[in-house]
């Protein structure tokens, strides 16, 4: 913190959390509405199941990707081993995939018609489903399987960028004092890297808690599903935002007691890396152990969904391919650049204000701004189109009073309400990304350059800046990603006749008609990839 | 603050450019875009308008609600009744007066105000195992029949075709015999409801049950398709309840728009839906049954045999929509 911070810095700050909190804000308004009766009606009948699948699924998930993630991070940053090089960035690999995809994959592939059942009911001679025993995956525990598989690569993103900035001086030390790998995961990389952890999880388990598709797929009914039914079937969108309530309650609770657990814990390192010489070298069974681990999960999380994709995507190429396709992957890709960088500039500015500012309360709006994580698709939509819609009809009536043509539906028409609601719902993560490399930067830093004569402009632009650029990057890249992914916002908010690659995919899977819809999931899974690699690049070098 | 320029830039970069076409349209459809636009398309080349297709799977009437006046939408398409119904009860939609739509269009299958139009009409069908069951002459009542055990599969409850299917049980039977019926078919299920109606068929192929529910379009679309092909193959299509009071029929239909932008394009649109070779494209493309009366169904459809359907005033099943849902949720259809 610094002593003086000009007033307009936390007023930026409180504007840009005010705009991005408005969504949240028409939820809650529409939350406090009387609903006739429904959300009472909901809670003596289903409610409760809805309530305990969430909270089950976001267990579930939390904890599997965590098991999942933290074995291959820790063996990524501090060991070496054979073909380390390559695994590191091939588990980023699933990140890629559309949760939603890769539920369609494992259902076709593990149902009662697909192949490993009709495989071992050709190999036992089992003739009818009343002959065998065969876990469904249409099941709570198979949803939280496939939302692991895919989630899990944002906790070893944080975790392995935590580990692998650890500081030298208590790597070597570990190293002298005689700890054995183990211990010095244990007792030294875990508890350092917790702050990392704890932002990956509390990203998985608001991704869980958004997560429609993949459970409507397997007809697990959650909160976000009963928000859907709710506002569609009942017709209430009143009832709908009392229940988007409850979702927010749970998430923001998590968040809570997470940080609670943290409040006394400070950790300051100076950037350093870990350097080859200092890596744990393998024995031929541990590397063995440790490549069988990483392959495996590579081979579940992405290689056999991609490859049944692929497989889909040959056979129905000529039925599926489609110039429009080109146009497509524009629209999404410009969709997601242009979102991830409103996203970095948005985390940039709220972080640093919430680090220098000498007002405590200038936290504020960097939480805040975090809030619309936790909105699961279709409810944000309808966040934003509210107050969007107003300031439409605003200009719109000013047009009218100054005698000219109003300009229409200028925002809500226009990817303009989509860029927004993609940024509410995804600025957490660039935010959460800077956060913790932020936490990595020392205060001395601040104070020396500020003793310097400094301006907390050029202190964000000379130091901060450069040592956040991996956090950033970290951050749009995850971001980029998201956008890129996400469905239920882009299918309610596009404009007339705007068409992205997760829409168009949707249509044939909502139809269960993967097959033709394989070629454009595979091209969304090809534009994550490019990042990805780039993203693995600029982790792998050297900070100079 | 140069940062927070490029950032607003970039937003306005965003904007996208709305080209100002004359003869233009916009249609919200809650049918799959790919279903209409072959038909859109010939409007197009037979008028010289251009239509705007936006398909969303829901909210379309909540999306309407808001854009108020300013709404872009001219005409809006849905694949069930209830949805009209919701779009004229939240005052979204226009009276819509022609000679042609009234010729065109039986009675029972309009408003009297000409606030919705019917296009086609769909039936709920049974679909049995050809070899383990046949075809049966069975009524929705007998689902919940024990004999059924164990027997039973369909898509989500909560989903518009088979809430309209349970209002019209509710509209026969009251509330409280409507809810021990959905009890009953809910213990014959053979697992949780889940996937669309062409799933179900795809599970009687695979023994996993033996009845499934599923609309007539389906088989017909089922039939055309390589893939699907013998799943549909492995089941017998049932008219139900032809014993008594015949068979349930939803509809799809379109509104006006209250604010529509281009209402004349719009009713020229209306008129060309309802007219002979929309109405026959309808029923070649998707085998539905037109509603004109002197369009045929396909010829895959009229082999599937004349059939008695139920009588119940379409409205009705908007009237019961509400009381559907709670029932469904009441006895946890889908839990």
């Amino acid at each position: 913190m610094i002593l003086g911070l000009a007033r307009s810095w936390s007023l930026t700050g409180y504007a840009i959390a005010a705009l991005l909190v408005l969504p949240l804000f028409a939820l809650i308004l529409q939350a406090a509405q009387p609903d006739e009766a429904v959300f009472g009606h909901l809670l003596s009948t289903v409610l409760p199941t809805y309530i305990s699948n969430s909270l089950w699924l976001i267990l579930w998930v939390s904890i599997g990707s965590l098991l999942l993630a933290l074995p291959c991070a820790w063996l990524m940053a501090r060991c070496e081993f054979v073909a380390r090089r390559y695994l590191q960035w091939a588990l980023l690999l699933p990140l890629a995939m559309p949760a939603y995809i890769v539920a369609y994959v494992y259902t076709d592939l593990l149902d009662y018609a697909g192949p490993v059942q009709t495989g071992l009911r050709s190999v036992f001679g089992w003739s009818s489903p009343q002959d065998y025993f065969f876990p469904d995956i249409r099941t709570l525990g198979g949803a939280a399987c496939v939302l692991s598989l895919v989630l899990f690569p944002y906790i070893y993103l944080l975790a392995r960028t935590a580990f692998m900035e650890q500081s030298l001086s208590l790597a070597h030390a570990s190293r002298i004092m005689g700890c054995s790998p183990w211990q010095s995961f244990w007792r030294l990389s875990l508890p350092m890297a917790r702050p990392a952890l704890a932002v990956g999880v509390a990203l998985v388990a608001m991704e869980t808690a958004a997560d429609f598709a993949t459970v409507n797929y397997f007809a697990v009914p959650t909160l976000t599903t009963a928000v859907y039914d709710t506002w569609l079937g009942y017709g209430n969108l009143t009832a709908a935002a009392k229940l988007s309530a409850i979702i927010l309650l749970v998430v923001f609770s998590l968040i809570g007691v997470e940080r609670f657990a943290r409040r006394k814990q400070q950790l300051f390192q100076k950037q350093s890396r870990i350097q080859a010489s200092d890596l744990y070298r393998l024995s031929p069974m541990q590397t063995l152990l440790a490549l069988g681990y990483c392959i495996t999960l590579l081979l579940l999380a992405f290689v056999l969904p991609s490859g049944i994709l692929l497989s889909y995507a040959i056979d129905y190429f000529e039925q599926s391919w489609d110039p429009i396709f080109w146009q497509l992957s524009v629209n999404s890709l410009s969709l997601a650049l242009i979102t991830s960088s409103v996203c970095c500039v948005i985390a940039l500015i709220l972080m640093f204000i919430r680090r220098v500012s000498p007002r405590s309360s200038d936290a504020l709006p960097s939480r805040l701004a975090s809030t619309g994580y936790a909105l699961p698709g279709t409810v944000l939509a309808i966040g934003v189109l509210v107050p969007l819609t107003l300031l439409d009809f605003a200009i719109n009536d000013v047009a009218d009073w100054l005698g000219m043509t109003g300009p229409g539906l200028l925002l809500t028409g226009s990817t303009v309400a989509l860029v927004f609601a993609f940024c509410v719902r995804f600025v957490a993560i660039a935010i959460g990304s800077v956060e913790t490399s932020y936490k990595r930067i020392s205060p001395s830093l601040d104070m020396v350059s500020l003793t310097l004569g400094q301006s907390p402009r050029r202190l964000l632009q000379r130091v901060h800046l450069p040592l956040l650029t991996k956090g950033l990057f970290a951050g749009a890249l995850l971001v980029f990603i998201e956008s890129m992914k996400e469905l239920p916002a882009a299918l309610l908010l596009r404009p007339i006749g705007f068409e992205n690659l997760a829409t168009y995919v949707f249509q044939f899977v909502s139809d269960e008609k993967l097959e033709h819809g394989a070629l454009p999931a595979i091209v969304i899974v090809l534009v994550g990839l490019v990042p990805l690699i780039y993203l693995n690049r600029s982790l792998e070098q050297d900070s100079r | 603050m140069k940062w927070v320029t490029c950032a607003a830039l970039l937003g306005l970069m965003s904007v996208a450019q709305s080209a100002h076409a004359d003869e233009k349209l916009t249609v919200y459809s809650y049918r799959q875009a790919f279903l209409v636009e072959p038909i859109l398309k010939r409007f197009t080349d037979e008028t010289g308008i251009a239509v705007n297709v936006v398909f969303a799977k829901d909210g379309i009437a909540e999306r309407i609600a808001r854009e108020g006046r300013l709404s872009p939408a001219d005409l809006v398409l849905t694949s069930d009744f209830s949805r009209l119904v919701e779009l004229v009860d939240k005052d979204l939609t226009a009276p819509v007066k022609s000679e042609q739509l009234n010729s065109n269009i039986p009675a029972q299958y309009r408003d009297p105000d000409g606030q919705w139009y019917a296009l086609t009409m769909r039936v709920r069908n049974l679909y049995t195992a050809k070899d383990r069951l046949g075809p049966q002459a069975i009524s929705y009542e007998e689902l919940a029949d024990p004999k059924y055990k164990g027997k039973i599969c369909t898509r989500s409850g909560k989903h518009p075709y088979n809430i309209a299917l349970v209002a019209s049980m509710i509209a026969h039977h009251g509330e409280a015999d409507t809810k021990t019926w959905l009890q009953g078919v809910k213990t014959n299920l053979a697992r949780k409801p889940q996937g669309n109606d062409r799933a179900q068929v795809k599970a009687v192929k695979e023994g996993l049950c033996d009845i499934a529910i599923g609309n007539s379009y389906y088989y017909g679309n089922m039939l055309q398709d390589p893939e699907q092909k013998s799943w549909a193959e492995a089941v017998a299509i049932n008219f139900p309840n032809q014993a008594d009071r015949g068979a349930h029929v939803n509809v799809s239909g379109m509104v006006l728009t209250r604010y529509a932008p281009n209402k004349d394009n719009a009713i020229k649109l209306m008129e060309f839906l309802s007219a002979d070779v929309a109405q026959k494209a309808y029923a070649e493309v998707n085998m539905e049954y037109p509603v004109k009366a002197d369009v045929a169904p396909s010829t895959l459809v009229a082999s599937w045999g004349e059939f008695k359907s139920d009588q119940l005033p379409i409205f009705k099943l908007a009237e019961y929509h509400q009381a559907a849902v709670k029932l469904l949720d009441e006895v946890q259809f889908d839990l």
